[in-house]
């Protein structure tokens, strides 16, 4: 048994991919809580609901693959594609759009390519804009937060939103509300700081949205968590926000009727915090090296202000991941690191003979 | 405190050093019987020069260097050479090749040793063959032959001098306990050293900062020589001779050069360490100091081990337990390969058998897919992205594999050490490296072959075309000619009659050449007819033939007649 040929390195760290998967898990408890606080048990049951179906689904096709089990389902890929997915979800919406899209997520945008490793678009991503451009209605519907329900109202209780989520069917009345990003959107004509008196989402709000800021400061924490476990590295992220609160002040407008909203306001709501650390991190649809993660991350930056400010969504943080999950392979090929030795950067696409 | 640089990525695995170094350097038994391989070294094997049944002395010539990228091999123990054959080697394929066995006397009884004791009145020359005929090769790992190293040439002046003592991997402590037993030696190999450079500008120790004791021993037999120790923070792989240069000087060993090409030499410090012996006391390179450790041996420590001892022998010394065991290892964990035969001897670059246990070094875990999480290319030294070379290697995508510098790749190991998905990268990059060169050495053979083909398939067409020049000459002359007929008058073709007789006329004998050949040919034709016509008439054949031959024979003495009468003509 001693004497055998193994190749080297003889020894290994103490990372492995299953780990790295649930610190991620994990590194969501603040961001999910935060989401819980304000908005009651809605978040929590897509994400339980999106697991169960996610390893569900997995199970069901590795088994028609043909490959074992135990060995992919322990990766826990499937469970932190979910959790993004449900995290992302608005809460209280029916079952059936969570099972919907995690199925979009899990069997075409992931086992479908090859599965893990293989995917060349976020999965969690493409469940939420297939549920989007599918279900506009139920997508759209937020609950109001907590501070903003009216005297007496409450989110409902655990039991009582589980009833909801399974056979209500429409979405609930009295306890939903506009989003940050929903109300710079239909306020036409009105300066921003009009827009701030006169909504008490933003009135009564520390600097960005009540309720958002707290789920954005929660997933900002979980993402620095992640930052400094290296699990990536801060290229990615920092670049989003960065391109994100450039673009921001760029048409801050002074805050005229025309202005798409502050920096602040940008960076603490929707899927900023979010997306910045949780998705575009991703890392199998992101591009690889740091330089290419900076121009990744400076793109989907970009094209989430452009869709949020003159497009047609309110928040648009799944659709600017999709479009750079599109550009990560072309900027793969011109971002190559120097390698020791060489005095230039080569490019991927050279021909090396004649 | 000199300047030092940081390398990119590296990793930190656990040093695992302290386990062999609570003992000084030990010595084995010598071993009933010793195999030595004639290619210890980069370069060609050496050649025996003892024959099986001679018997020779302890540091006694066993083989020749064959050319000038090659080593000498000396016996370790005297003793008789009781075979050279093929035995199993160190080497990461597991292969075998040839070897000389010693069967050891017991004696251990040297040659007659001669040093020099004042090298500095030696020159660089007659110090370079004494290390050539002494067999040093690098003995941090690749094994270069260091006669060949010393001697960049003039176009390469050199102007730093760095000693390798970074000892950068695990388990191993073999340098470290070197010089901190022997620290006074190995200065005077780099005196030696840097006599036979001329003196170089810059005399550089690099050694990590986790080796304070060797740091010490150092000190006080390097100052005031002009020798820098230098140590810089730990961290895998700074030994790497590209790493090196870059942590102690800030500048790149451009891809593809070697160190001389930018002015500087880099050694190993137990390479020095045995230039001393060989130069000052005249003993070639039969030993070297090596670290027998991990959890499947009882006692760790260093040993002054007789190249050519079996790897066996060792374990059995330190009472290795292989129920316990991985693997065995000779090198370090990150680097080294496991060995497939105990009987594998110990060579000159061999710094380290390690026996780690399974809980030390586990079995490896199967592969997962890569997440391209990233960890490799932040751990890669060379700034790699071992990531994509994974892929394009596993696509087998040759362009993509070098436009992403596949060959600067040292093999070091980190990307594997920290891939979460526990994927053999390496192994994927040796293979791809193999492939390639396989290939680009195809490619220039097919390209030969293509450049025989086409320049025979060239020459056959010029020949064509000139074949082709010629027919169109004669096609025009003929139409010229044919021209010429149709147009003239009977002035001109009186003329050209003329013109031909005249020619006739202008050589007599060639005619009369002619006509001679023409009747003695006619002759033999009639001789032959003849004799037909006698053999047909004696073999008593039918009446048809013998009128046919018969006829034929008056046919060719017509013929005769005529040529006869012509050439009578011309001679009138
Ligand atoms: S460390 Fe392993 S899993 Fe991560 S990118 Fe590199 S090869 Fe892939
Ligand atoms: S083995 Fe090669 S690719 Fe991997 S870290 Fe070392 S130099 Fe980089």
């Amino acid at each position: 048994m001693a004497f055998k040929q193994v190749s080297s390195p003889h020894a290994h760290g103490a990372q492995n991919t299953a780990k790295v998967m649930q610190l991620v898990v994990w590194a969501t408890i603040p961001g999910l809580i935060a989401l819980t606080w304000h908005f009651g048990w809605g978040s929590l049951i897509n994400v339980i609901l999106a697991c169960i179906t996610a390893v569900a689904s997995e199970a069901l096709i590795l088994k028609m693959r043909n490959r074992p089990l135990g060995f992919y389902l322990g990766d826990y890929s499937a469970v932190v594609t979910a959790v993004l997915l449900g995290l992302a979800l608005p809460p209280l919406c029916p079952w059936w759009i969570v099972v919907v899209g995690t199925l979009f997520s899990v069997v075409l945008a992931k086992q479908l390519f090859g599965g893990l490793g293989y995917n060349p678009f976020n999965p969690a991503m493409v469940g939420y804009v297939v549920l989007l451009i599918s279900f506009p209605v139920e997508m759209t519907t937020w609950v109001a937060p907590l501070a903003l329900l009216p005297e007496g109202v409450a989110h409902p209780g655990f039991l009582e939103s589980l009833k909801l989520v399974f056979f209500s069917g429409t979405p609930m009345d009295g306890v939903t509300g506009a989003t940050p990003l929903d109300s710079f959107k239909h306020a036409a004509g009105l300066t921003v700081a009009q827009i701030y008196q006169g909504d008490s989402l933003f009135s009564q709000a520390l600097f960005a949205g009540v309720g958002w800021e707290w789920v954005n400061l929660g997933f900002l924490a979980g993402g620095i968590v992640l930052l400094a476990s290296r699990v990536f590295t801060w290229h990615g992220p920092v670049a989003m926000l960065l391109a994100l609160a450039l673009m921001s002040l760029i048409f801050w407008d002074s805050g005229s009727s025309q202005s798409p909203g502050s920096p602040l306001m940008h960076l603490f709501s929707g899927a900023s915090m979010m997306g910045a650390f949780f998705i575009l991190t991703d890392p199998v649809s992101s591009a690889v090296s740091n330089r290419g993660r900076l121009i990744y991350g400076a793109l989907i930056g970009i094209l989430t202000y452009i869709i949020r400010a003159w497009g047609n969504y309110p928040d648009a943080v799944a659709f600017a991941v999709l479009l750079a999950n599109f550009t990560a392979p072309f900027i793969d090929n011109y971002t190559l690191p120097r390698t020791y030795g060489h005095t230039d950067r080569r490019k991927a696409t050279e021909r090396i003979d004649d | 405190m000199r300047q030092t640089w940081v390398t990119p990525g590296g990793v930190h695995p656990p040093e695992n050093k302290i386990q062999s170094l609570t003992q000084p350097i030990g010595s084995l038994p010598i071993p009933e019987k010793l195999v030595v391989p004639l290619g210890q070294h980069i370069g060609a094997p050496a050649i025996a020069c003892v024959k099986h049944g001679d018997t020779v002395l302890k540091g006694q010539k066993i083989a020749d260097p064959a050319g000038t990228v090659s080593a000498a091999i000396h016996a370790p123990t005297s003793g008789t050479v009781t075979a050279i054959e093929s035995r199993p080697i160190a080497h990461s394929s597991g292969m075998e090749a040839l070897c000389i066995e010693i069967t050891s006397d017991g004696k251990d009884q040297w040659i007659e040793k001669s040093g020099i004791s004042d090298f500095e009145h030696t020159s660089a020359s007659a110090l370079l063959s004494i290390i050539t005929e002494a067999g040093i090769a690098g003995m941090g790992g690749a094994g270069f032959p260091t006669s060949v190293k010393l001697n960049p040439g003039f176009q390469r002046p050199i102007d730093t001098l760095i000693i390798n003592a970074t000892e950068c991997e695990p388990y191993i402590t073999a340098d470290d306990s070197l010089i901190r037993e022997r620290a006074e030696e190995i200065v005077e190999g780099i005196g030696i050293l840097s006599h036979i450079l001329g003196n170089p500008h810059n005399i550089l120790i690099g050694i990590e900062d986790n080796k304070p004791e060797a740091i010490a021993a150092l000190e006080p037999h390097t100052q005031d020589t002009g020798i820098n120790v230098v140590s810089f923070p730990t961290k895998y792989p700074s030994g790497g001779e590209k790493q090196l240069i870059y942590i102690l000087t800030g500048k790149e060993l451009p891809s593809g050069s070697i160190p001389a090409d930018i002015g500087m030499v880099c050694v190993n410090i137990g390479t020095t360490h045995a230039i001393k012996r060989a130069v000052v006391d005249g003993e070639p390179l039969i030993s070297r100091v090596t670290t027998m450790t991990g959890e499947a041996c009882e006692i760790n420590r260093n040993y002054d081990v007789l190249i050519g001892t079996p790897v066996a022998h060792m374990l059995e010394h330190n009472k290795f337990d292989a129920q316990r065991c991985s693997r065995v290892i000779m090198g370090g964990p990150m680097m080294g390969f496991s060995l497939t035969s105990q009987q594998i001897p110990i060579v000159k670059t061999t710094n380290c058998i390690l026996a780690p246990s399974v809980e030390e070094i586990p079995h490896n875990e199967p592969a997962q897919p890569c997440i391209r999480c990233g960890m490799c290319a932040e751990a890669c030294p060379a700034s790699l992205l071992p990531q994509q070379l994974l892929w394009y290697s596993q696509a087998k995508d040759h362009d993509r594999l070098e436009s992403h510098n596949l060959f600067d790749c040292i093999e070091c190991g980190a990307c594997s050490y920290v891939c979460p998905s526990n994927i053999p990268l390496v192994q994927h990059y040796r293979s791809s490296k193999s492939d390639i060169k396989k290939a680009q050495e195809e490619k220039i053979k097919s390209d030969q072959a293509r450049e025989r083909f086409e320049f025979r398939q060239q020459r056959i067409e010029l020949a064509e075309k000139e074949r082709e020049a010629k027919r169109a000459a004669r096609r025009e002359a003929a139409k010229q000619a044919k021209a010429a007929t149709g147009t003239d008058s009977m002035a001109d073709i009186v003329a050209a009659a003329q013109a031909r007789t005249a020619a006739k006329k202008a050589s007599p004998e060639q005619e009369l050449a002619k006509l001679e050949r023409a009747v003695s040919s006619a002759e033999m034709r009639v001789q032959k007819a003849q004799d037909k016509l006698d053999t047909a008439t004696a073999d008593a054949e039918t009446e048809d033939k013998i009128n046919i031959l018969s006829a034929a024979l008056s046919g060719a003495q017509q013929k005769l007649e005529k040529a006869r009468t012509r050439l009578a003509e011309h001679s009138k």
